[in-house]
């Protein structure tokens, strides 16, 4: 059999595979490709859809591996590790991979100490040497890159989003099914709440494809809304500096930083952030960096690929007016 | 009830880190230690766990060079009552895994109801030891946790972790492995006294053997350290803000493809 490359689904819990999945599995599939071998899907769920498997197939995957309970929603550990553990040893795969979600990154730990392999959280790059896989990973904060290999495999990682291609589409490929007999616990941990996060409209943080960011400069909660108002035209999510969370201006999950959340987006737009090393260490992979800052000398204009020193007061409105221009065109 | 809490010795986040002749590790030479910040949230939630049952212990492990003694100290001035330093040659170039087992190892030892991690460390950014402990032991466990309220019997935790768009909160009985989150608590400055105090409480020194462990071999290895890829030198847009406003988001648009 030819050595499987799997790829854990990540889903809206609605039987949906979000867009990460396919970036872990056109990840999978270009290092299948080079090493040999096939990229696989791994759908743990209570409840697939015919949509989402169809989705799984198009993204590349020739194969999915569903298992499907009504124990496997929630989310816990406890019950997906042995599951998940039980079909490796069953079908010892090459590699495992995983994107760098909640569950996800809990997931792949947990199941690294079960198989006893190496495990290397939050990758950005792959590549083959003398037919073995290596990881690079971003450390101490993003000022470094560590390329790591594994003793033996499978080879798990997890990938962050954002940062890996999607293989163009097979449309109209057709899902190959596997139902394996996988015994499934009951677990011990009990879901008592799920508090949905106050909806702001737009995209989730570590999911967007544009983010926009606000730091002490803004000088007051009231002030985010013109950054909302942004992030609304061109689709961005927002988010802050831990000053302005200290401050109370924004709640905890939006901080991006050491200390916060870790972003790759296509576009970062910062606005009155001096870009202290702890912010730039949650946004320094993203694509393209925009900053906008009163002091020539702030340290976001070092890692910027684009600049305006000026007032974010004066600037943002007139962004937004622009971008709302060419938009509607 | 008893409460352990594994914490990492980290260089400073303000720190220059420069990579060792090597290249697998960094020059240590001349950085300043401090106890990783999400494990200061980790002692400060075990803190307020005994402060409000008015009982228990609070016991702070590293595994690390013998550097680490001094984070076990500031641990132990927040108002942990003792450590245990792991410490020995078989755990030189540990990785994740292997410090996983030698925690999973001294935990069973030690039998604590609670432990209370991290949820990442902040040098390897790895965040896999809280979930790998857990499996090793057996135990369930909630990763980046925002809140948690033990139950009056002590038998369980209320927990609420951080997922996308929503918080879980789980109900999960006791023993379980918990990682924190920023946002969980504000962590403590240790007091005058607590420094003081430190000095007389107990570091203990477990070796490999104490544990049962031997030297298993790293299953990740270190190829080599990189510095990151040079990024291509910015461009401050010109002119009054309207202008500059125009042409940042023609660059955008017909330059970078970004929008
Ligand atoms: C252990 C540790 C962890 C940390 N983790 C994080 C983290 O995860 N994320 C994070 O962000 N920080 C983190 N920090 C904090 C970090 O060191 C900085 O203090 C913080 O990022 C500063 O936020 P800021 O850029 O918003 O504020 P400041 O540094 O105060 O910068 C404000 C900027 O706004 C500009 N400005 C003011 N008014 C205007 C205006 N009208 N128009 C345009 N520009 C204006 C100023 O010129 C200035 O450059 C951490 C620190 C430590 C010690
Ligand atoms: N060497 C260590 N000694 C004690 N605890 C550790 C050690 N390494 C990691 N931990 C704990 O595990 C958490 C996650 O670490 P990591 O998986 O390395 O990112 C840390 O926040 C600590 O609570």
């Amino acid at each position: 059999m030819a050595s499987a490359f799997w790829c854990i689904v990540e889903d809206d819990r609605a039987g949906r595979p979000k867009k990460v999945t396919g970036e872990v599995l056109g990840e999978g599939a270009r290092l299948a490709r080079q090493l040999g071998g096939q990229v696989e899907a791994v759908w743990l769920t209570d409840k697939a859809t015919d949509e989402g498997l169809k989705q799984l197939a198009e993204w590349g995957a020739a194969r999915v591996w569903l298992l499907e309970n009504p124990a496997l929603a929630p989310y816990r550990g406890e019950v997906w590790t042995p599951a998940l553990a039980e079909l490796a040893a069953a079908q010892t795969p090459q590699a495992i991979f995983g994107a760098v979600t909640a569950r996800q990154r809990e997931l792949l730990a947990r199941l690294a100490a079960r198989l006893g392999v190496g495990l290397a959280a939050d990758s950005v790059a792959f590549s083959a040497q003398d037919g073995k896989l290596v990881a690079t990973r971003p450390v101490y904060a993003g000022k470094l890159l560590s390329k790591v290999g594994w003793s033996k495999p499978p080879w798990l990682a997890t990938l962050r989003p954002n940062v890996f291609r999607l293989e163009d589409p097979k449309t109209g490929a057709a899902p190959q099914i596997e139902r394996p007999a996988v015994a499934i616990s009951q677990g011990t941990m009990t879901l008592a709440e799920r508090k949905e996060e106050a909806s702001t409209g737009l995209p989730e943080l570590t999911e967007a494809d544009i983010v926009v960011s606000g730091g002490r400069g803004m000088k007051g909660p009231e002030n985010f809304v013109i950054l909302e108002e942004l992030a609304k035209v061109v689709g961005a999510a927002v988010g802050a500096s831990r000053a302005a969370v200290d401050a109370g201006w924004r709640p905890h999950r939006f901080q991006i930083g050491q200390t916060g959340r870790t972003i790759s987006p296509k576009l970062y737009l910062g606005f009155g952030i001096s870009g202290a090393i702890q912010h730039l260490a949650g946004m320094r992979t993203s694509k393209i960096i925009v900053a906008v800052n009163k002091d020539p000398e702030a340290p976001i204009f070092k890692v910027a690929d684009f600049g305006i020193v000026g007032d974010l007061f004066e600037v943002v409105p007139l962004l937004t007016q622009e971008f709302k221009r060419l938009l509607e065109k | 009830m008893k409460i352990l809490v594994p914490i990492k010795q980290v260089p400073d986040t303000a720190t220059q880190v420069k990579i060792a002749a090597d290249a697998k590790g960094i020059d240590t030479t001349g950085i300043t230690w401090i106890v990783s910040p999400y494990d200061e949230y980790a002692v400060e939630e075990a803190l307020r766990i005994k402060e409000k049952r008015g009982q228990g212990e609070v016991v702070a492990v590293t595994l690390g060079p013998e550097r680490a003694k001094e984070a076990l100290r500031s641990c132990l001035a927040m108002g942990a009552d003792r450590a245990l330093h792991l410490r020995d040659p078989a755990w030189e170039n540990a990785d994740s895994l292997t410090v996983a087992r030698a925690l999973a190892a001294a935990i069973k030892q030690e039998a604590p109801q609670l432990v209370l991690f991290g949820r990442q460390a902040i040098d390897d950014d790895m965040g896999a030891v809280p979930a790998q402990v857990a499996d090793l032991l057996g135990w369930p466990c909630a990763s980046w946790i925002m809140e948690e309220t033990i139950s009056e019997d002590g038998k369980s935790v209320r927990a609420g972790r951080q997922v996308e768009g929503a918080l879980e909160i789980f109900t999960i009985p006791l023993p379980c492995v918990l990682s924190a989150q920023k946002g969980l608590n504000e962590p403590r400055y240790p007091t005058l006294k607590g420094i003081m105090g430190a000095k007389k409480k107990e570091i203990k020194d477990v070796k490999a053997a104490d544990l049962g462990q031997t030297a298993d071999g790293a299953q990740l290895f270190v190829v080599a350290l990189e510095a990151l890829p040079p990024r291509p030198p910015g461009r401050i847009v010109p002119g009054e803000p309207a202008e500059a406003v125009k042409e940042l988001v023609r660059s955008l648009r017909e330059d970078a493809k970004a929008i």
